[in-house]
């Protein structure tokens, strides 16, 4: 078990110092010259020059590159070109968005998808079955930024029951605060809890049909206690999988859906920053999304073994 | 004497019956059919031109006239969405297409050699993984300008980890083989049994996985372009349609219902086909239904 966690995490870490390699390299042959967007079109070539050389930019890219990976490792990340603010303070800041968004997202996906999984499987073939894994089908095919759209149609625009985008910000009180997230997170998590929901039937299926499940049935333990105990644990390996790569997909999905109802997180934040072309911000929030994906997947891996015994001795 | 196909051989006539029954194939196929031909069409007629801006009729309901309404510059959803169709499925397609041919072979090849090549191009892979997929398109638009043609390359590297781990988990499976033993044993090197005896078992494999992606696809373009990263005016796309809508829900709710509905159906339809492959030509997913 030791060795086989010290191997994970080894793997999870050069992964990491790889990614981060990686993107310093495309970053550094992103078009324009942030000491020249700084200043604008009408600074002259010195002025540029003066700036280039105390924002570092001059040095050799070896000595560049790792004091930025070295800056990373003690959380500092250097300041924004375009909001002359330490990128850690505006990344705290949009955290304090995004995460409680991400968060509520993946707990609604899993609250509505795994009911749904057992469901279906309990009842496979039947017409319950094949309408939610109809509905799931569906849900797939809608892209998240559509729905939502569709969402704020009928919620803020018709009902008028939540504000159509924006973020009051937790200071306006949490309720406030958390009736602006509440669309977003289901718009996020509505293709997400459909994928999770297919995974989690076709799981407990493969596991309803082995022999100790039959077993179980025949020495008279009510079909219930079986499908929860029994088989819902052993389907719960693909299931963690899937968890753990929708985690990826969220973070990302944050981008688009936080666009949408001008939500001011992480996904917008990075999303303007490439514009911009700030790219110490991009450098540093893609690093961060890139090593939560990571840690997610480490943990994942792990849980593995807490939920199936026989990996623990195995490995 | 066939020494690559190591299940009882189907015949043509039997799995296409078998296909004719399966519902969710032939519902997939049919929309699938029904919105390439949707976007031919586009080529030849669309009931509006869509580079025309008639601005005395904006912001128009659906009318006989025009069936899905008009735009904020008077242009028709329908031809529009016609139109966009093209792009979607161009960018979807080719971006499958390098995912295919760049990750089959990686995977195949990671598959036969074993140990360190595969171990290295295994942990290649988990690196794409770690990027969320639409972040990176994000940087890579960015980075060579916003367009359909860097759209294409954006999504496409994505499909190639996809591709290969497909391909590898496949090809390990069948490496074992007798007759694999067999092919080796005539003499024949390690790349000509992967494309004359792996390949042909892996195909069904990387169909469904195709049809996958492909839906995938579709719907990163769209994202893609409604973020402003994709296809550029006055070409329209789906993902573009719904940014312009955006802003005009509450007088146009039309102009962002028709072409979301457009993208629902082509996904919608693409997952059906690939799950109804998968149905038709592999028992162990058939005996799971």
């Amino acid at each position: 078990m030791t060795a086989y966690l010290l191997k994970r995490l080894a793997i999870s870490l050069a992964t990491l110092v790889l990614a981060s390699i990686v993107v310093f390299a495309v970053l550094e042959i992103l078009p324009g010259d942030p000491a020249r967007l700084m200043l604008g079109m009408n600074a002259s070539a010195d002025q540029v020059e003066l700036l280039r050389n105390q924002m570092g930019l001059n040095a050799p890219l070896l000595l560049r590159y790792l004091n930025w990976a070295g800056g990373l490792v003690s959380l500092d990340f250097g300041r924004s070109y375009t909001y002359s603010v330490p990128v850690m303070d505006l990344v705290r800041e949009r955290l304090a968005v995004s995460l409680p968004l991400a968060l509520i997202a993946l707990a609604l996906s899993t609250i509505i998808a795994i009911p749904v999984g057992l469901f279906s499987a309990s009842r496979r073939g039947r017409a319950g079955d094949t309408i939610s894994m109809g509905a799931a089908q569906l849900g797939v095919a809608v892209p998240n930024f559509w729905f939502a759209l569709m969402l704020i149609y009928v919620f803020a625009v018709w009902l008028r029951l939540v504000p159509a985008g924006g973020f009051p910000g937790w200071s306006a009180g949490i309720w406030p605060a958390l009736k602006s997230l509440l669309l977003p997170a289901v718009a996020l998590a509505l293709p997400q809890a459909a994928i999770l929901a297919r995974v989690t039937r076709s799981a407990l299926i493969e596991v309803l049909n082995e022999d100790y499940i039959r077993t179980a049935r025949a020495k008279g333990l009510p079909y219930r206690t079986v499908l929860w105990r029994h088989a819902l644990r052993n389907a719960m390996i693909p299931v963690l999988t899937i968890l753990g790569l929708q985690f990826a997909f969220l973070l990302a999905g944050t981008i688009i859906i936080e666009n949408v109802f001008y939500l001011p997180g992480l996904g917008r934040l990075v999303f303007q920053a490439i514009t911009q072309r700030d790219v110490i911000v991009v450098e540093s929030v893609v690093m961060l999304l890139v090593a939560a994906v990571i840690a997610v997947n480490l943990v994942v891996d792990l849980s593995y073994a807490v939920v199936d015994p026989r990996l623990r001795s195995r490995q | 004497m066939t020494l690559h196909v190591d299940i009882p051989e189907e015949t043509l006539s039997g799995i296409l019956a078998k296909a004719f029954r399966n519902t969710a194939f032939v519902t997939g196929f049919i929309i699938t059919v029904l919105i390439l031909v949707i976007a031919v069409i586009s080529y030849l007629w669309t009931p509006y031109d869509v580079t025309r801006l008639v601005i005395a009729d904006k912001t128009q309901g659906p009318s006989l006239a025009h069936w899905f309404g008009t735009d904020h510059f008077g242009r028709d959803i329908l031809s529009m969405i016609m139109v966009g169709a093209r792009n979607s499925i161009a960018v979807a397609l080719v971006a499958v297409g390098i995912g295919m041919g760049v990750g089959v072979p990686l995977g195949a090849f990671a598959a036969a050699r074993g140990g360190l090549v595969d171990e290295a191009l295994m942990r290649v892979n988990d690196l794409v993984f770690a990027f969320p997929a639409l972040l990176s398109a994000i940087m890579i638009t960015a980075i060579f300008g916003p367009g359909a043609a860097n759209a294409i390359i954006a999504i496409g590297i994505f499909n190639i980890p996809v591709f290969a781990r497909v391909a590898r988990a496949g090809a390990l499976a069948i490496w074992p083989r007798e007759f694999i033993l067999a092919a080796r044993a005539s003499g024949k090197s390690s790349t000509q049994i992967s494309i004359e005896h792996v390949l042909p078992n892996i195909a069904t494999l990387l169909l469904v996985q195709g049809t996958i992606q492909f839906a995938l696809g579709i719907l990163a373009e769209a994202g893609l372009s409604y973020l402003g990263l994709g296809a550029q005016p006055p070409m329209p796309s789906w993902g573009r349609m719904l940014f312009d809508a955006q802003t005009r829900m509450v007088v146009a709710p039309w102009m962002a219902i028709f072409p979301g509905m457009a993208i629902v159906i082509t996904v919608l339809g693409l997952n059906l086909l690939g799950d109804g492959i998968a149905d038709i030509l592999d028992p162990k997913s058939r005996r799971q239904r």
